[in-house]
C-alpha cells in the first residue's frame, strides 16, 4: 500500500526489534547456526538428521534468530552461536577493503539487522563486529543516496540488486522524494488522484472470494 | 512469562528439572505465534485507519466484506473520535481536514466521469447527471469524495 495515510510499524534501530513491525518479524526468521549446550528432552523431532527421542548436549543445528534469542542466556548455557561467516574476520577484512564491491543483497538479504541481532550473543568479536557494520554502512550510503537522487524515471534494478534491506528502503526513500519533487515541478502535486487503495480493492471482487 | 514460569516450577518440584530448556523452547515458540498474530491484526488496523483518509467515512461492500465485527466496531469507533475532533477545530463550524489533502489552486476543476455514477445535486440545486466519459465543470470541495473513489478524474490541462 503506497498511500500517504498508511503508516507501517518500522524496524527497530540498532539492536532492539519493534515488537509489532512486520519487517523485523522477517528479518527474525534468518537461521543461525547454533549450538546446545545442554540436553533437550523429548524435542528430538526437531533434528531431523538424527532419530533420538531427545536433543543431546553438542548437537550443531540451525535456528531462527527469535528462538536463538529466546533461549539464550548469558550467565547459563544452553545454546552458544556461531558467527556467520559474513560477520567473522575474513569478510570483516573485505569490507574493510572496499565495501562497495560487495553484493550485500547476496551477503544478507538482512546484513546490518542481522548483524545488529548478533551482537546479543555476547561474542568476543562484538565490538569488531560492530565496527564494521558502522563503517560498511558509511561507506555505501553516499553511493546509494546519490544513485536515489539522480535515477529518475528509470529502470533501477541494477542499483538495488547489490543492497542490502536497510539500504533498499533508503533507497526507495530517497526515490519517493525524487519523484515527489519532479511532480511537483510539473504542476501535478495539486492534482486530485484516486486513491491507490481503492484501485487495489477494486481488483479483488467479492465474487472471487466465494467459495 | 507467567504460564511458562508456572510449568517450570512444576518441573523442579517434581525432581524433572532437565525438561526446563525444553519448557523454554515450547513457551519461545507460543510467544512467537502470538507476535505474529498480533502484528498481523495490528497491520490490518493501520491499513482499516488509512482508509477512512484514503477513501471516506462510507467503506465499499468489499472492503467491508473482508473485515471482521471487531475491526468494523473500531473503524466505527475511529470515524467517531475524528468526527468529533474535526468539529472541535476552527471555531463554530468545524473542519473537515480530510478534504484538500493537496494544496487547492481553484475553486473550480475540470473532471471527467470515468463510470455511471447517476444524478449528483450542486450546492445550487442543478443536478448534474454523471454519465461514463462525460466531463463537468464542478466545484473542488464536491467533487474531492469522487475523485478519491475512483469515479471521477481531475483533468488537469
Amino acid at each position: 500500500m503506497d498511500t500517504q495515510s498508511y503508516f507501517p510499524v518500522p524496524p527497530g534501530v540498532g539492536m532492539e526489534e519493534n515488537f509489532l513491525s512486520l519487517d523485523d518479524i522477517l528479518l527474525s526468521h534468518e537461521r543461525l547456526p547454533i549450538r546446545t549446550e545442554c540436553t533437550f528432552p523429548r524435542l528430538g523431532f526437531l533434528e531431523k538428521s538424527s532419530d533420538t527421542q531427545d536433543i543431546p548436549e553438542g548437537t550443531k543445528m540451525e535456528l531462527p534468530l527469535w528462538l536463538t534469542k529466546g533461549l539464550y542466556e548469558r550467565k547459563r548455557k544452553v545454546v552458544s552461536v556461531e558467527l556467520p561467516k559474513v560477520y567473522r574476520e575474513g569478510w570483516r577484512t573485505v569490507f574493510s577493503a572496499d565495501p562497495n564491491v560487495v553484493d550485500l543483497h547476496k551477503m544478507g538479504p538482512y546484513y546490518y539487522g542481522l548483524g545488529s541481532q548478533m551482537l546479543h550473543f555476547d561474542s568476543p568479536e562484538n565490538p569488531e563486529i560492530a565496527q564494521t557494520l558502522l563503517q560498511t554502512f558509511i561507506a555505501r550510503f553516499r553511493r546509494t543516496m546519490d544513485s536515489s537522487q539522480n535515477a529518475y524515471n528509470e529502470d533501477t534494478s541494477a542499483l538495488v540488486e547489490r543492497l542490502d534491506c536497510l539500504e533498499k528502503a533508503l533507497f526507495r526513500s530517497g526515490q519517493s522524494g525524487l519523484n515527489g519533487f519532479q511532480s511537483w515541478e510539473k504542476g501535478q502535486a495539486s492534482q486530485l488522484t484516486a486513491s491507490s487503495l481503492v484501485l487495489n480493492y477494486r481488483k479483488r471482487k467479492i465474487t472471487d472470494v466465494q467459495p | 512469562g507467567g504460564l511458562c514460569l508456572h510449568q517450570e516450577n512444576e518441573a523442579k518440584s517434581e525432581g524433572r528439572a532437565e525438561l526446563i530448556p525444553s519448557i523454554k523452547l515450547r513457551h519461545c515458540c507460543l510467544l512467537r505465534n502470538q507476535r505474529c498474530v498480533t502484528a498481523y491484526l495490528y497491520d490490518r488496523l493501520l491499513r482499516i485507519r488509512a482508509l477512512r483518509w484514503e477513501y471516506g467515512s462510507v467503506l465499499p461492500a468489499n472492503v467491508r466484506f473482508h473485515m471482521c465485527a471487531e475491526e468494523l466496531q473500531w473503524f466505527s469507533q475511529y470515524k467517531k473520535s475524528l468526527a468529533s475532533f474535526m468539529r472541535s477545530l476552527g471555531g463554530d463550524e468545524g473542519l473537515d481536514i480530510t478534504q484538500d489533502m493537496k494544496p487547492p489552486k481553484s475553486l473550480y476543476i475540470e473532471v471527467r466521469c470515468l463510470k455511471d455514477h447517476g444524478e449528483f445535486e450542486i450546492d445550487d440545486g442543478t443536478v448534474i447527471l454523471l454519465k461514463k466519459n462525460s466531463q463537468h465543470f464542478l466545484p473542488r470541495w464536491k467533487c474531492e469524495l469522487l475523485i478519491r473513489q475512483g469515479v471521477l478524474e481531475h483533468v488537469v490541462s
